[in-house]
């Protein structure tokens, strides 16, 4: 593969001049809503993707006009911490620019959608001047690193943050374009061995993700993540980590080369050489990554080709020392606590559940209004965890009634009185912002999820925490492949169903029927239900449930009549 | 009466003579002069078939009886009523030469004896366009004295305009200000002008014929006439268009429903060349005439009469009146007949009138005052139904047998109450067929010669013209440049036929184009800017022989584009003011600054 042609990206990006493109040329174009074509490529590397609203396409082709053209805005947020007064500004943008709302994502960062071309630039500087940035938020580059969200080990979790932090600073692309074309920087000479020491011209193959995790929380799902440091703690105190490396979970139908992976971990490293690993990690896949074929270009499919040995052999030489031999770390669950955690500190964290991530106000839920009160009077911060809920952390005991006055009063008590199903169901964006979807998600999923609470009050489960996840494609923006129960999208109204996840974020699930229409997935799991609460074992959950009864993880000949 | 009904010549039997009386006797002065107009309508619809009658008299004193008929038209009334003027002269026995005045020169009104002017007012109390070179000069300090001038005006115009036939009057005044005799009175005309302007043709015949008794002949001098009408379908006649789209294409943000409608001409023989108009006659919207029958407490099953033919109020409210359009005549009439004295001050307060005129309708007058008038009283207070033109949007050779029409559809709240604009809420709603008929426009035409570069400025539905443009030109392949100056209101949502200006765009068609989206930036920006700016690039592009046109609203965008281009060739010559005016006077008496403004 190495022997191909490049891709056409590959062409582009080396063309941009570290990211500056035609940029000022297409964001003047007064003609159009869109970019230039090189141009919806490099402008990612900014954290801005082109996106047409897909319910008005036929509409406004019959119109003679051109699809809705927007931009989505994501915002770059390591760990997803963000103080009050940033909370406010990026609200105050969204009420301009974006239709009144924000999109908490599953790597615990904000996007804005719909901002028009002509607004672009207001909005980048804005989130700019509230010392956020929007730089490599996409693009292939490292994205923003995510970092357990819930600081309730106070001490430790300060540490692991920090480092994070550090990572996610250390590899930003160092080009000046972005400064040029957002904030009016002024031109700079393009010094001669290039702007970018770490990733050279031609950036990465691909996307890149790193993360961090505080066990026993894999709320990150740490290994859906090209690169994972799980933190290590002996006594209280920070000792290192353990290093994973390949984990991603976008495929695509049908293609056989592509497939979700998990990390795999490689050994251990103390918290000094963190940056070298990451640095290097990044290095050997820069150098070796598949710049010919895009979707088979993730870190995940450079280790499969040329073995885990191979990589840990170069990242080592690369490194000029050897990993420690991994330690044994045990993860509880992933996903969110919600509702009030006391932190060892002291401080109160209440973790709300936002649906789909989306803060808006929308009738008696006036999540938007609720959260601008609570950031008007919070002392502590925010953190949007990695399954696009809220976090208003560190409360002072004394400030606890404010806030949940405040919480009752916007119905942001979404957490209580639902289904745990329901409460840890997650979806990604999927339609109408999302080029690639193929079928609903965000849309969808509030639907769909009742309807299995049904099935499961039908069974008398409906107290038991299973873990839901959908996405408008297989892409898998929402992990769903770690998931008890997963729909990928397919075509409009049709799914994959995979099931078999565990609850920690440590087992990927199975495809057991394809192209299913909702009928089909509610009859299945309904058998399914119906086996599990007859012959499951105390405090089995249902991944652990279907493996054990057969229905996947076995060879595909022996499977259940169900999956087949 | 036998004062009217000479009859020297004896062309007319003595039964004939008998009939009329009879016929006459009863009539009111009014109805009398109507009643000769028609029968001059008559004679000149059937001069066309019926051999010419022989010269009554052999040629007399040649020139002193040629009658010189001179129209300022825009979109073709008055030179409509121009021609049956010609025609009937003819058929009196006279001779009479129609002329646009786009073609006269000038100074030959020194020379000229006999002339009738057919004059309509436009923009705000202006001449047309195009016939500003004449006006100019006979409006001027200078201009020399009009002694041996005969003449008389008929002004055409719209009372719901405040300056209504403002053009005429003032060009009526002037020429009895040079000395010019008038020989028969002004007569103003409103929209529903047949009438009257029938009347003040058969006076002016009359008049003409007392006088004189030359050799009749007919010069219709006047090479931009319309095309000898291949079809059998005319203003008065239209060909019923059957709706092919009827597709809204502004998108869901607008707060504007323009439609882009294909209106099917096959079978009609109608033809058009880009740079003309199709003529609409609509009904009005059903839910207005309830709403008009319900203020006025009348049945809409009464029988009135409609210039004299009999019909159903409603069906004289769907077909024949005007009941959106608010002018000073129906307020009147109003006062009159209802005795409202309210009403009657408000006519006495000129400003207060205009106030109330500009911001209402005729629906809102009838439910505010709630005039008790009978069924045939409320049709006597309403004008007759106009058509309604449309700027072609289509080539004809680019697609046969078809006409697109991009057409802005007025329907708001005001008051509490829902208001229309006649033809284009019934375009909106057209989903079968459509009266129509052909409007030619020779003053707004593509440069024949592929190579010349064309400037089309317009706002709005005024970009529907140069789409015809373009689809004519590219289908010939012509090489001149094009140069698109466009504004609308935002460009999500009101860029009318966006992609396809795009389409020009990339291939090349459309050499550049400059937008201007009012409301999409902190400061409204319109065409007149994108001029501005490009002052430069513009002046360059009419010094190697482009063409200009401006399309679309008169009130506002016509006169600031006129400004702004006069500013931009001041500025890139480096010249005066003046200079950069006459400039644009020289392109404009040279054919190359072609305006269609409504
Ligand atoms: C917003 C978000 C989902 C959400 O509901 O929260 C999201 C949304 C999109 N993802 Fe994602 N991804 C998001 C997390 C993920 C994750 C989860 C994670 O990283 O933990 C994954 C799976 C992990 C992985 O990378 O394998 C993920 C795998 C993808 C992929 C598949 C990548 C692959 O190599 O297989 C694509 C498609 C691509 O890159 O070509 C994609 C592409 C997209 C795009 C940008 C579609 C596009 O390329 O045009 C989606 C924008 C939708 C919209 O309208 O907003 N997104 N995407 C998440 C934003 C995270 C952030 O703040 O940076
Ligand atoms: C040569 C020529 C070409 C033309 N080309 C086009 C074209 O291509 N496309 C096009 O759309 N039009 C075009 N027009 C204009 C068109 O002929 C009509 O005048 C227009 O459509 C309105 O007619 P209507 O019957 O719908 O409204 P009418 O029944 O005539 O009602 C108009 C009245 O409604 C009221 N009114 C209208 N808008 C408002 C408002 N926003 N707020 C308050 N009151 C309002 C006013 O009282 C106004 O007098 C052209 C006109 C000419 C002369
Ligand atoms: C853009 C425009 C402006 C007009 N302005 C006036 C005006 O100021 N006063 C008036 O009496 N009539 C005005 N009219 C009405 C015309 O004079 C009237 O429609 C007339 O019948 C047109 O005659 P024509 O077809 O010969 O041009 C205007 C018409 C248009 C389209
Ligand atoms: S999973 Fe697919 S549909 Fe959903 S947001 Fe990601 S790319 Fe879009």
């Amino acid at each position: 593969m190495t022997d191909k042609a490049p891709s056409p990206v590959e062409g582009i990006k080396e063309r941009s001049r570290f990211l500056r493109g035609t940029l000022e040329q297409s964001l003047a174009d007064p003609v159009t809503g869109a970019l230039g074509h090189d141009d919806v490529r490099i402008i990612k590397f900014h954290g801005v993707y082109q996106q047409d609203d897909r319910d008005l396409r036929a509409e406004r082709a019959a119109q003679k006009l051109e699809p809705a053209y927007n931009f989505m805005v994501r915002i770059r947020i390591p760990g997803g911490v963000l103080t009050p007064a940033q909370w406010l500004a990026v609200d105050a943008l969204a009420a301009e620019h974006a239709g009144a709302a924000m999109r908490l994502t599953t790597r615990q960062s904000i996007q804005l959608h719909g901002v028009l071309k002509r607004n672009l630039k207001r909005t980048i500087r804005a989130i700019n001047d509230c010392l956020l940035t929007t730089i490599a938020a996409c693009g292939d580059v490292n994205r923003t690193v995510v970092c357990t969200a819930l600081p309730e080990q106070s001490k430790l979790h300060r540490e692991v943050y920090a480092h994070a932090q550090r990572v996610n600073r250390h590899l930003l692309p160092a080009t000046r374009a972005y400064h040029e074309v957002w904030l009016d920087g002024e031109k700079t000479e393009i010094p001669a061995g290039g702007e970018e020491p770490i990733y050279g011209a031609t950036y990465m193959p691909r996307k890149f993700k790193i993360g961090f995790a505080l066990p026993p929380s894999n709320d990150v799902d740490i290994y859906a993540n090209d690169l994972a440091f799980i933190a290590v703690a002996r006594d209280g105190e920070l000792v290192g980590f353990n290093v994973a490396v390949g984990g991603g979970m976008g495929m695509t139908h049908g293609n056989p080369r592509t497939y979700p992976r998990l990390a795999e971990t490689i050994g251990f490293c103390r918290p000094e050489q963190v940056i070298a690993v990451a640095e290097h990690v990044v290095g050997v896949q820069r150098d070796f990554g598949d710049r010919s074929d895009r979707s088979h270009a993730r870190l995940k499919y450079t280790i499969d080709d040329r073995g885990i040995d191979w990589f840990r052999g170069e990242l080592e030489r690369r490194l000029g020392f050897s990993l420690e031999p991994a330690v044994p770390v045990r993860f509880t669950h992933t996903g969110d606590r919600f509702g009030w955690v006391t932190g060892e500190d002291g401080r109160e964290h209440l973790t709300l559940r936002i649906p789909g991530g989306r803060i808006r106000d929308d009738g008696e839920r006036r999540f938007r209004t609720g959260l601008n009160a609570i950031a008007a009077v919070h002392e502590g911060d925010f953190r949007i965890t990695p399954n696009q809920n809220l976090i208003v952390a560190n409360v002072p005991p004394e400030r606890r009634a404010d806030i949940e006055r405040l919480v009752a009063e916007h119905g942001l008590d979404a957490f209580t009185g639902v289904a745990p199903l329901e409460r840890d169901a997650m979806s990604c964006v999927a339609l109408p912002s999302c080029g690639l979807a193929m079928a609903e998600s965000e849309r969808y999923l509030p639907e769909i999820a009742a309807k299995v609470v049904a099935l499961l009050e039908k069974h008398g489960l409906e107290d038991e925490e299973i873990l839901l996840r959908v996405t408008g494609c297989p892409n898998g923006c929402a992990r769903p492949y770690v998931a008890e129960i997963a729909l990928v999208g397919k075509a409009p109204g049709r799914y994959n169903l995979f099931l078999g996840g565990g609850r920690t974020g440590e087992r990927l699930n199975e495809l057991v029927r394809q192209n299913l229409a909702e009928g089909e997935i509610l009859a299945i799991l309904d058998e399914l239900f119906a086996d599990y609460a007859r012959g499951r074992l105390p405090e089995e959950g249902f991944g652990d449930f279907l493996h054990r009864a057969g229905v996947v993880g076995a060879p595909a000949g022996e499977r259940r009549a169900a999956a087949s | 009466m036998s004062a009217v009904l000479t009859n020297p010549e004896g062309v007319v039997s003595p039964r004939t003579i008998e009939a009329l009386e009879a016929l006459a006797a009863p009539l009111g002065r009014d109805e009398l002069l109507w009643a000769s107009g028609y029968l001059a309508g008559l004679a000149a619809a059937r001069s066309g078939d019926a051999p010419r009658a022989a010269p009554a008299t052999p040629a007399a004193a040649a020139d002193a009886g040629r009658w010189l008929v001179l129209y300022g038209t825009e979109t073709g009334n008055s030179r409509r009523v121009a021609q049956a003027l010609g025609e009937q002269l003819t058929q009196a026995g006279l001779s009479a030469e129609v002329k646009d005045l786009r073609d006269y020169d000038p100074k030959a009104l020194r020379r000229a004896r006999q002339v009738a002017f057919v004059l309509a007012t436009h923009g705000l109390g202006d001449p047309p366009e195009g016939t500003e070179a004449f006006f100019d000069y006979w409006l001027g300090e200078r201009a020399p004295r009009l002694e041996q001038l005969r003449f008389s005006v008929l002004a055409l115009g719209d009372s719901s305009y405040e300056e209504f036939c403002g053009f005429g009057r003032e060009w009526d005044a002037r020429l009895e200000a040079l000395g010019a005799k008038r020989v028969h009175p002004r007569v103003d005309c409103d929209v529903d002008f047949e009438g009257p302007a029938a009347e003040w043709r058969a006076g002016l015949v009359e008049t003409a014929a007392k006088e004189a008794r030359p050799a009749p002949t007919l010069v219709v001098a006047n090479d931009r006439a319309p095309r000898p009408a291949a079809s059998r379908h005319t203003r008065d006649a239209p060909f019923a268009a059957p709706v092919a789209v009827n597709q809204k294409i502004t998108g869901r943000g607008s707060s504007k429903d323009v439609r882009h409608l294909e209106l099917s001409l096959e079978g009609s023989g109608l033809v058009y060349e880009p740079g003309d108009a199709i003529g609409v006659w609509p009904e009005n919207p059903p839910a207005l005439i309830t709403a008009l029958l319900e203020c006025t407490g009348l049945d809409g099953d009464a029988q009135v009469e409609v210039r004299g033919e009999p019909m159903t109020l409603r069906r004289a409210l769907a077909t024949r009146l005007e009941i959106t359009k608010l002018t000073r005549a129906t307020v009147q009439a109003c006062a009159e007949l209802a005795g409202d004295e309210d009403l009657a001050r408000l006519l006495a307060d000129a400003d207060a009138l205009r106030e109330y005129l500009a911001t209402r309708q005729v629906i809102d007058l009838f439910a505010e005052r709630r005039p008790r008038l009978s069924a045939q009283e409320l049709v006597r207070a309403l004008r007759g139904l106009t058509p309604r033109l449309y700027s072609v949007a289509s080539s004809l050779e680019a697609n046969p047998d078809e006409a697109h029409l991009c057409v802005s559809v007025i329907r708001y709240e005001r008051f509490g109450r829902l208001h229309f604009g006649a033809a284009s809420a019934f375009l909106a709603d057209a989903r079968r067929e459509v009266p129509v008929y052909v409007e030619p426009n020779d003053r707004f035409r593509p440069p024949r010669d592929g190579s010349v570069p064309m400037i089309m400025i317009g706002a709005g539905t005024g970009v529907a013209p140069y789409r015809a443009f373009l689809q004519q030109r590219t289908l010939h392949g012509a090489s001149g440049g094009h140069w698109l100056i466009y504004g609308d209101r935002t460009m999500r949502d009101d860029f009318l036929y966006q992609v396809e200006w795009q389409r020009w765009l990339a291939d090349g068609a459309l050499t550049r184009i400059d937008v201007a989206f009012s409301r999409d930036g902190p400061e409204k920006r319109y065409v007149q800017h994108c001029i501005g700016e490009r002052a430069a690039e513009l002046y360059d592009w009419l010094e190697r022989g482009a063409h200009v046109y401006v399309c679309g609203d008169a009130e506002g965008m016509a006169p600031a584009v006129h400004a702004a281009l006069v500013a931009a060739v001041q500025r890139a010559s480096g010249g005066s003011a003046e200079r950069a005016e006459e400039y644009l006077h020289g392109l404009k008496t040279a054919g190359r600054y072609q305006r269609d403004v409504y």
